[in-house]
């Protein structure tokens, strides 16, 4: 049978998650028919399925339309997966809040389990994913029918975006649940790169101080590089950087090229969110500051000199 | 409105786990355990809400082995009203903890069920999820913020991008994230108080559930080892390696 990918979108855009989801299923899809199927549930997101259509490796595009779509909500979003599932050998959710959301509803309405985070694919029902913080890696085997997975984007390269031609197909959207609706949003508008597919991070730790020094800090050097922003969740909870810059085991997950991590002690549970990071550099004061542990370049300076020098030296 | 909130029995956030050497699992004899850290905080909001006026009982419940009753007792301390043990010694996974709650829910009718958006040993971020949709309920995961008026949950989340408001109809299911309140100690005497509330024990059979197992762990290996690197003693030499030696910028 065939592996569905559910799309990531924001009706205009296809996120850079479905890329990697798409590969991930592309390995699937070697046990299996050898094709790979995306569902795209959205309201006039028609640029988002000329972007599905051209992923390569990419058979099917499925589009549903409908304003029940328009906000992603997992009633709806898993009623209407529901109604074709049975056709799928795997349904594969990119691990992100959206796909963490709604791949369980979907999996217990299946009566199945769901694997989260999947990292691996080792063969058609057995899977690789982290627990505990990552501290440890197991190794599952799924005795369902259908395995409805969540991908951990950091495990699998980005599908290349074009040369594909899928066809296109449009089917009827299921009703929208009258019991939840939505009421509104505050996204920032940020003209950064995703924090989960950037190439470099700068991430910002308790040390900062306020919201005012980590923006005052932080940003040149984000500017300089061209790079995402993070913090620790320390940074988070005082208010000096937005919710989702968490980075961490329950923040997000992120394997950049170059990982800066400024005043950031490197507890287990930040260190679970970016030790996959190809070069990682720590500054810090304390010398003996786990995120020495895991640093590639180490600097023990005080970070309100040492961060300004590296902008002026880049 | 009774408001049942599921905790979990976990090893305590400050372990590091370290994995078997036959490669079975990780090694949790004789580790601290404590409350998943969310469930803390889902407890916490149901007590803020009783507070308010709005609930009138708070239900703990863990599913797991006879020792989830410590776990219960300091939720107990923390302001349930009275707790159920599921005791079971399977390997409880989400669809069948689930199923579980889900029973629990038809039995008792609650208002609300507040879970933990994820528990820390297993990472997996479904129960709350799953339990929503056995019991065909609304769902708000990862809130931020709850508020109850007229039947209805306004419940921000945080979201990729950001936050986002939805309003549901109650009953519903809420999985608490990090920054919806900051949980309280439990103080001697609700310490002491917790140990006279009750605590009721059934098994899944009682409830008609079967736990067996969907997956199955297959082995549980350690993650590769960063290799440590070098220290630098100053900027210039950062940069110099950066752009020389890791070619990254
Ligand atoms: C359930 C749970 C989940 C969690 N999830 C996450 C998560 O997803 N992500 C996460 O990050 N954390 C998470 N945490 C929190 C984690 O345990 C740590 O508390 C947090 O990461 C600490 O943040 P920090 O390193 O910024 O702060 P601190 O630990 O306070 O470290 C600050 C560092 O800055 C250094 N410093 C101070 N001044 C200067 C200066 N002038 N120049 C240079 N260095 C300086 C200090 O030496 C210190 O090492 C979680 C905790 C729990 C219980
Ligand atoms: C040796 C061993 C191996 C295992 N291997 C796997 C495996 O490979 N894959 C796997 O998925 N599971 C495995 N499990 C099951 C695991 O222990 C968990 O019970 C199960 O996965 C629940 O996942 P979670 O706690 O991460 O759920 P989450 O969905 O992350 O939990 C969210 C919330 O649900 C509630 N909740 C969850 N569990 C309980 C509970 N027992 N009682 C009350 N409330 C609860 C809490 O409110 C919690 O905050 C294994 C267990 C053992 C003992």
């Amino acid at each position: 049978m065939t592996v569905l990918v559910i799309a990531e979108h924001d009706n205009v855009s296809l996120k850079s998650a479905t890329l990697n989801v798409v590969m991930a299923a592309t390995q699937t899809s070697k046990f299996t028919d050898g094709l790979v199927h995306v569902l795209i549930m959205g309201h006039k997101a028609e640029s988002v399925v000329l972007a599905a259509a051209q992923i390569t490796g990419v058979a099917k595009v499925i589009y549903v339309d409908g304003t029940q779509f328009a906000h992603g909500l997992a009633e709806n979003v898993a009623a209407q997966v529901l109604t074709i599932a049975g056709q799928y050998s795997h349904v594969m959710f990119p691990s992100t809040a959206s796909g963490k959301n709604v791949a369980p509803r979907l999996a217990a309405k299946l009566d199945v389990a769901q694997i989260s985070d999947v990292t691996k694919i080792e063969s058609s029902d057995t899977f690789e994913r982290p627990i505990y913080a990552g501290n440890a890696i197991a190794t599952v085997q799924s005795t369902d029918a259908i395995k409805v997975l969540t991908v951990r984007t950091t495990g699998f390269d980005a599908a290349i975006a074009t040369g594909g031609a899928a066809t296109v197909d449009s089917v009827a959207a299921v009703a929208g649940s009258r019991n939840t609706t939505f009421v509104g949003s505050e996204i920032a508008r940020n003209d950064r790169p995703e924090l989960t597919a950037a190439k470099v991070i700068v991430s910002g730790g308790r040390a900062l101080g306020s919201n005012e020094k980590f923006m005052e800090i932080m940003t040149p050097l984000a500017d300089k590089l061209a790079a995402a922003m993070g913090a620790s969740r320390a940074a988070v909870d005082a208010g000096y950087a937005p919710n989702d810059w968490q980075v961490g085991q329950t923040g997000k997950i992120v394997a950049p090229q170059l990982y800066i991590a400024v005043g950031i002690s490197g507890a287990i549970q930040h260190l679970a969110g970016m030790k996959d990071s190809k070069v990682i550099v720590a500054i810090n004061m304390d010398a003996d500051a786990p995120i020495f542990s895991v640093a590639d370049y180490g600097l023990v300076a005080d970070l309100f000199v040492a961060v300004p020098e590296l902008v002026s030296a880049l | 409105m009774k408001i049942i909130v599921p905790v979990k029995r976990v090893v305590d956030y400050n372990v590091k786990v370290r994995v078997r050497s036959d490669n079975s699992g990780v090694d949790i004899a004789n580790v601290k355990m404590s409350m998943n850290p969310f469930d803390e905080i889902a407890i916490e909001e149901a007590v803020r809400l009783k507070e308010k006026g709005v609930a009138t009982e708070i239900i703990a419940v863990s599913c797991g082995v006879t020792l989830c009753q410590e776990t219960l007792r300091t939720a107990m301390a923390i302001g349930a009203d009275r707790a159920i043990l599921v005791e079971s010694n399977e390997d409880l996974q989400p669809l069948a903890v689930a199923k579980l709650l889900k029973a629990l829910v038809d039995k008792e009718q609650p208002g609300l069920i507040i879970l933990g958006k994820q528990a820390i040993d297993d990472d997996c971020n479904q129960t709350g999820q799953m339990l929503a949709a056995l019991a065909d309920l609304p769902q708000v995961a990862f809130a931020s913020k709850v508020e109850i008026t007229d039947g209805k949950a306004s419940v921000t989340r945080e979201v990729d991008g950001g936050l986002e408001t939805l309003l549901v109809t109650l009953p519903a299911v809420i999985t608490a994230d990090l920054r919806l309140n900051e949980p309280r100690y439990a103080t001697l005497p609700n310490i002491m108080k917790a140990k006279k509330k009750p605590l009721e024990i059934v098994k899944p059979e009682d409830l008609g559930v079967d736990v067996s197992p969907r997956l199955k762990t297959i082995k549980v290996s350690e993650p590769p080892k960063r290799s440590a690197g070098i220290m630098v003693p100053d900027v210039a030499t950062l940069v110099a390696k950066l752009k020389n030696e890791a070619k990254v910028i």
